[in-house]
């Protein structure tokens, strides 16, 4: 870098460094350092037998016809497709209840609603877990006395949902608030107005409100689609509870701590980590231009 | 950084030491020591000057008795400072240990280490070699099962802590109230589960949701040898005899739901055998201390039998769990380090640890009348020591673990855990966990057959 910079250019183009020059030092130490050394990382494969050796690109061959890894993939796209959408929507439905003006103690929804999400995961999952025990837990328990035969959340066929159930529960809020501050900022006039044209509640959300909180929308969904991806707490944490529902490679995530805390396979690892981080953005960065391409 | 220096030179200075004719006297007939051995022996002299000479020695257990031992050995040695680390039970200690050998720093002296594990550390280069210690001659102290589960190939990385020779507890009291015989056979025992369970739907004979561990210790009693380790040279065969005498029993089990789905360790797990809703527990004579401390309820109700046979009228055993202490091939003081693990696995510990309540691996306690004389209130005044003395003398010779085990065990749950949960049949599973494990030896460099 410094051998370019002898090149005599304009003087300017120093000051500019100087300013942005401590934030891209931490950047480049935290940030870019950390995905230089997996990428370092995925090139190689060390083994128990004949030690360490540069690979090339075999790590991601792998990968890309291990099955485990597609069925992980799978799994957190099918997680995407359904669990985003009904939350976004029950999220989305409290915004417009609460800012609809017509609830009697807005404040104490607001922070209801958004509690769960000042739950960390890892408690939330735990409390789940206990309520979902099908022997001991809640589940269990209504089962007994009621006699009802409320099928096992934690068997294979219905964790996936079971953990849908928990992501949404601590996420609703969180989405609520963004879509609630950006309806905040719709001015009262066009209420007023759309009011004197004769236009009803539904109307007024319909040509009003949802084009006005769009931008939210499209950024809800994209921190939405990434959380989906990097579903981890929540496996990891049921998987003492049902270990043979939550497989090593449940999610991404998940198969990529597994394979480094098992079985020491760190450039394995680090190459599943990479793929997915690039999937991740494809999909992310598609979304945001849909989202703003068409307003 | 002096002391650092210090303690090298002092390293270097016991390696080089001629060493005393100690290894002679108690050598056998097979010692055909030829490789593996290291060729400077350091002698029970150096040892013990390292002993007084003192020093640090950071030592990761999680067994709980350690602690009244490591008080005893700094009595008994002033100069030495050990720092006893409960770095994770298990597996999470292991992860750590691993992290700790990659990194290259932060590795403590000595590190409990399960049977199971030990191949695989042994393997790669992070443990030293005992050879070194001559410790081929404490082989007469230890019982042959956890002796050998110390040995890689020519090597010895690790002195016996325990072992868990196996056994049947029960609830004495609820198979009494339901007229329910001791199985003495698994055929009986699948027979016991059905009437159990039917006279109380809500109780188990046992509990099991797939336990690694447990089935390679059924499946080495019924004789079976799934994993033969030669070197580099790995046969993974879960189609042998003895692994089907296993599924044909537990498969029935497992498809008349004749098993607690309760996860072993967790609190349901000992409040079923405490309320008697889980009736009999086939584990390690480790068992009695957890039981007294974890299920108070079943005091007094419970009894221990011989673990129930694969042929009527066998006397077979098999061990389940047990760990050594190993020392760390980085240790900076390797002969301190030695020293402790003689002091708390052969010497004077061995005792503070029973006294406690663990189970030992050496030959003179269990032989010793007040031991095995010893009469546990858990199990009513009976004499359970006397049973787990039995069973770590039928012990089924022969039995290895895998050099890559604790992967392969990590992938138990994926693939012969989905027979407990789904219609896939145990052979399947068992078939499946074969292959993944091959797929990773074959991976990591082995020739897997």
């Amino acid at each position: 870098m410094a051998e370019t910079a002898v090149v005599p250019t304009r003087r300017r183009s120093w000051a500019g460094w100087r300013f942005i020059g401590p934030f891209m030092a931490v950047f480049a130490l935290v940030f870019l350092a950390p995905i230089g050394y997996s990428i370092y990382l995925s090139l190689f494969k060390n083994r128990l037998i004949g030690g360490n050796s540069f690979v090339g690109l075999d790590n991601y061959r792998q990968a890309l016809h291990d099955p485990n890894f597609w069925s992980a993939l799978g799994r957190v796209s099918l997680f995407l497709v359904v669990q985003v959408p009904i939350m976004l929507f029950l999220a989305l439905l409290v915004a417009l209840a609460i800012d609809s003006g017509r609830l009697y103690g807005k404040s104490f929804f607001r922070v209801t609603v958004f509690l769960p999400y000042a739950v960390p995961a890892v408690v939330a999952t735990l409390m789940w877990g206990f309520m979902y025990g099908s022997q001991f837990g809640l589940i269990g328990s209504i089962n007994d006395s009621l006699g009802t035969a409320i099928p096992d959340p934690l068997q294979p066929s219905w964790i996936l949902a079971a953990i849908g159930n928990i992501v949404t529960w601590e996420f609703v809020g969180y989405n609520m608030l963004i879509f609630y501050s950006a309806l905040r900022t719709v001015p009262g006039s066009l209420y007023e107005s759309a009011e004197i044209d004769g236009a009803g509640e539904l109307r007024i959300i319909r040509s009003i409100k949802l084009p006005a909180i769009r931008g939210a929308l499209v950024i809800a969904t994209i921190f939405s689609i990434i959380g989906s991806f990097q579903l981890f707490n929540e496996p990891a944490i049921l998987q003492n509870l049902a270990p043979n529902a939550i497989t090593t490679y449940f999610t991404p995530n998940y198969y990529a701590y597994s394979l480094s805390f098992a079985g020491q396979q760190y450039n394995y690892s680090a190459t599943v980590a990479i793929i997915m981080g690039v999937i991740t953005m494809v999909i992310a960065y598609v979304v945001q231009l849909r989202g703003t391409k068409e307003r | 950084m002096a002391t650092m220096t210090r303690r090298r030179l002092l390293a270097a200075a016991a390696a080089t030491a001629t060493a005393l004719a100690l290894g002679a006297c108690g050598s056998d007939d097979d010692s055909t020591d030829g490789g593996g051995a290291a060729s400077a022996t350091v002698s029970t002299a150096d040892v013990d000057a390292a002993l007084q000479k003192g020093g640090a020695l950071t030592v990761w257990a999680w067994e709980p008795t350690l602690k009244q031992v490591v008080a005893k050995f700094q009595e008994k040695y002033p100069a030495v400072k050990v720092n006893l680390v409960n770095a994770g039970t298990g597996n999470d200690q292991y992860t750590a240990l691993q992290n700790a050998f990659a990194a290259g720093t932060g590795i403590p002296d000595v590190a409990q280490i399960e049977y199971f594990a030990l191949p695989q550390f042994a393997l790669g280069k992070s443990l030293a070699d005992l050879n070194a210690f001559s410790a081929e001659s404490l082989k007469d102290k230890y019982t042959p099962g956890p002796w050998n589960a110390v040995h890689s190939g020519k090597g010895i990385y690790g002195l016996p802590m325990d072992s868990g020779p196996m056994a049947l507890f029960y609830n004495k009291e609820l198979l009494d109230k339901h007229a329910i015989a001791v199985p003495t056979t698994w055929t009986e025992y699948l027979e016991a589960a059905r009437k159990l369970h039917k006279a109380d739907p809500k109780a188990y004979l046992g509990s099991d949701t797939g336990d690694a561990g447990f089935t390679t210790s059924m499946i080495w009693q019924a004789g079976g040898k799934p994993y033969q380790v030669n070197g580099t040279e790995v046969t993974i065969n879960f189609a042998d005899q003895g692994s089907a005498e296993f599924v044909k029993v537990w498969q029935q089990l497992i498809s008349e739901k004749l098993l607690a789905p309760t996860n072993p360790w967790t609190d349901q797990w000992f409040q079923g055998m405490a309320n008697g809703t889980i009736a009999t527990l086939a584990t390690g004579a480790w068992m009695p201390a957890n039981l007294t401390s974890s299920a108070p309820g079943g005091s007094g109700k419970w009894r221990v039998a011989p673990l129930p046979q694969w042929q009527a009228g066998a006397r077979a055993s098999a061990e389940n769990g047990g760990s050594s202490l190993a020392v760390t091939e980085k240790s900076q003081a390797k002969n301190l380090a030695y020293g402790f693990l003689r002091y708390a696995n052969e010497g004077d510990g061995v005792q503070i640890r029973i006294d406690n309540g663990a189970f030992p691996a050496t030959t003179a306690q269990l032989n010793s009348p007040e031991f095995l004389g010893k009469e546990f209130a858990y199990f009513g005044g009976q004499k359970a020591n006397e049973i787990f003395a039995e069973s770590a003398r039928n012990v089924v010779p022969g039995w290895s673990y895998l050099p890559f085990q604790v992967y392969a065990n990590s992938v138990f749950n994926d693939t012969v855990g989905k027979a407990y949960v789904s219609a896939t049949p145990l052979a399947d599973g068992l078939k499946a966990w074969q292959d993944q494990s091959a797929k990773y030896g074959t991976e990591q460099g082995f020739t897997v057959k």
